[in-house]
């Protein structure tokens, strides 16, 4: 599959004249590798969930890890089926948990990053 | 031009010069110390004869070398200590709060109103400790000593290898197999004598942590795993030190400032701690090591630069509460007023050495209620981490090697040299064509290209974990597996299908896990033909290669 997922391609496996928030999704720290080594990637994501509801952090996880991530092993961003220990969710360059962390609504324009923690030294 | 036995020769004299040198360092410190006790107590016996200029004071503690500054106590600070010690007898015991030679030293700083007379006397009164003598530890050792900071201790129970020497800047190639602590004090020593080096020549633990770094100020974590970072956490928190916290890996580093301000658990005011912000440990698969990814030189010295900088920053903002010489303080300026507020909101500082945006500061939560580090409901105590009922290496986990794969798929590195050598002898006599075998080497590229074995083939082991292993084609009543979707397969997997199916397929990297992990993939894939074709890992990689069969073979 194309490296960027371009907005109508998400749109497509869902239902037609979906709305579609446009977002910057990045990856830093290491996670890029998981997603063909590219930090910056310009998605658009459907307003709501299948099941009508605002499409909010934990949609947009499920969504990136089905469509954008192209390495096998799911569980180095994943497990419990919410983001691995060790990666910080940031919304707009503050900690997601100032922002109310999964349940957080995504606006259109909103950058959302992924950094995964570093231990060398 | 030298032969080689100089130049062995040269290396050989140079690391028993630094190994006596640090003897005599040692030895140096010792008598210091007892001197240095001696005159104390001769100070409380008889009453203060100092002269009354700073000129004169020389004529005080003569029987020292003025040149020798291995001491630790150069004569116009160990006046100048002295005079602190016996404070509480007046008179005025120097003409100026710092010393000839530290106002020259330090003059370039001292003129910074960020720092000035008050900054540069809280820098000398301060105690930091640096655990970690690495990549990180060794350049906030040398910016920190460099700016006059009073003690500085320094935590790692490692050697110096020569695989630190491009980024771990206070060692040197004739102190390879020196204590790292011992090496660097040997650096720092040379960079600035006027410090007081606290060698600590052991990993810190839980057992050991609380007994450390209660001897400072401020700590910098300048550590390389898990388990470490979150015991240094958890003991500065119990202590009330503020913590400078950093990593780097590959191109990346980055840096944050915990508990600062430093407050007991339970105060909300006080910066969060690394569990606020990590309150679970990354699953051990996840961590990665400077040695597995690599790690640019400067980049991590970037991140050691500016741990010196926070440290410096908090030091000389006069927020702390420093251990010793309260007196000279307070002596020399109007008290130690606690500027908290000084303190920046709790960030992340990312570095990406390769971005077009290379500095980025992200703001991080504030101190979590749940925490059970530094919220009123803490969980972690002075006594639990004495106990030792906090197994920091457990919580963390540990990677075990890869073991995935019977006996019976793997072979050792001297047996698959019997295989290359047998085919030669074969092929010599040529009474029989012997279907050969395929090396695959799942290293990546540019692993690869510093050198692999005669006739090997490069797939990296990033493209193997890429490819998704296709719904198996059973109900579709075909009888080879996993081949749906042909037409979209990989190039590399067209590449192996390609292949004698009669070949064996040996799939080697660099130290034996991901070559495992491969062979599971390649089988998976339906390379191995339902088992027509063997696939089987060299145990060990390039590694056992090396030690056992070609000693010549690149040790990177
Ligand atoms: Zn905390």
């Amino acid at each position: 599959m194309a490296a960027e997922v371009d907005p109508a391609e998400v749109q497509t496996e869902q239902e037609e004249d979906v709305e579609v928030i446009p977002l910057t999704v990045e990856f830093s720290g290491g996670l890029e590798m998981l997603f063909a080594d590219k930090k910056v990637h310009a998605i658009g994501l459907p307003a709501k969930t299948p099941d009508g509801k605002a499409s909010n952090i934990a949609f947009l996880v499920d969504q990136v890890c089905e469509h954008l991530m192209e390495d096998d092993r799911k569980e180095l961003f994943i497990q419990d089926d919410s983001v691995r220990p060790g990666i910080l969710v940031l919304i707009n360059d503050a900690d997601w948990e100032l922002e109310g962390e999964e349940k957080y609504e995504v606006k259109k324009g909103d950058k959302i990053m992924f950094v995964s923690t570093l231990h060398g030294g | 031009m030298f032969f080689a036995g100089f130049d062995e020769k040269i290396a050989n004299l140079q690391a028993q010069i630094h190994t006596h040198e640090t003897q005599l360092n040692s030895l140096k410190r010792q008598l210091a110390t007892v001197e240095f006790e001696a005159a104390q107590s001769s100070i409380q016996q008889r009453p203060p004869t100092y002269p009354s200029t700073s000129s004169a004071s020389h004529t005080a503690y003569e029987n020292h070398d003025p040149h020798d500054m291995s001491f630790g106590f150069p004569e116009d600070w160990q006046a100048e200590t002295l005079a602190a010690l016996s404070a509480s007898n007046p008179p005025a015991l120097q003409r100026w709060p710092l010393g000839k030679e530290e106002y020259k030293r330090y003059g370039r700083q001292l003129i910074m109103p960020e720092v000035g007379l008050k900054g540069q006397l809280a820098l000398k009164a301060s105690k930091v400790l640096i655990v970690g003598a690495g990549g990180l530890g060794c350049p906030a050792a040398a910016y920190l000593a460099g700016a006059g900071v009073g003690t500085l201790g320094l935590v790692d129970g490692d050697t110096v290898e020569e695989s630190n020497l491009h980024r771990q800047i206070m060692h040197g190639t004739g102190r390879v197999g020196m204590g790292k602590v011992n090496s660097a004090i040997v650096g720092l020593t040379s960079l600035n004598p006027n410090v007081k080096y606290v060698p600590h020549r052991a990993h810190l633990t839980a057992e050991s942590s609380l007994d450390i770094v209660d001897q400072y100020d401020l700590v910098l974590d300048c550590t390389d795993n898990p388990a470490s970072r979150y015991l240094i956490s958890d003991t500065c928190v119990l202590l009330s030190k503020p913590l400078v916290s950093a990593s780097a890996l590959r191109t990346d580093g980055q840096l944050m400032v915990l508990n600062n301000p430093p407050r007991p658990p339970g105060d909300s005011s006080g910066g969060p701690c690394y569990r606020c912000v990590f309150p679970k440990p990354p699953p051990p698969e996840s961590v990665t090591s400077c040695g597995e990814g690599g790690i640019l030189g400067p980049v991590v010295g970037v991140m050691g630069v500016l741990q010196a900088l926070e440290a410096i920053k908090i030091i000389s903002s006069g927020s702390l509460k420093l251990g010793t010489s309260d007196k000279e303080m307070k002596n020399h300026t109007n008290g130690n007023s606690a500027k908290d507020s000084t303190a920046q909101p709790p960030s992340l500082l990312m570095f990406s050495a390769f971005s077009p945006q290379p500095f980025r500061t992200i703001r991080l939560r504030s101190r979590k209620l749940s925490c059970p580090a530094c919220s009123a409901q803490a969980t972690i105590t002075s006594e639990t981490l004495l106990s030792g009922s906090l197994d920091y290496v457990q919580f963390c986990g540990t990677t075990h090697p890869v073991q995935i794969l019977n006996a019976k798929e793997r072979i050792s590195a001297t047996e698959y040299a019997a295989v290359r050598e047998e085919e030669v002898v074969l092929k010599e006599m040529s009474f029989a064509q012997p279907p050969g075998h395929v090396l695959v080497d799942v290293r990546e590229k540019v692993q690869w290209e510093l050198a692999a074995l005669d006739g090997a083939i490069n797939i990296p082991f990033s493209k193997i974990a890429s490819t998704k292993v296709p719904i198996k084609a059973d109900e579709m009543g075909s009888k080879t597996p996993n081949r749906v979707g042909v037409e979209s397969e990989a190039f590399w997997l067209q590449e192996l299908r390609s292949l004698p199916t009669d070949q064996t397929m040996f799939v080697v990297c660099r130290l034996g896990n991901d070559s495992q992990l491969a062979v599971r993939k390649f089988k998976e894939l339906g390379l191995d033909h339902d088992g027509t074709r063997a696939i089987k890992d060299i145990q060990n990689g390039l590694l056992a290669w090396r030690r056992d069969v070609d000693t010549d073979f690149p040790d990177y």
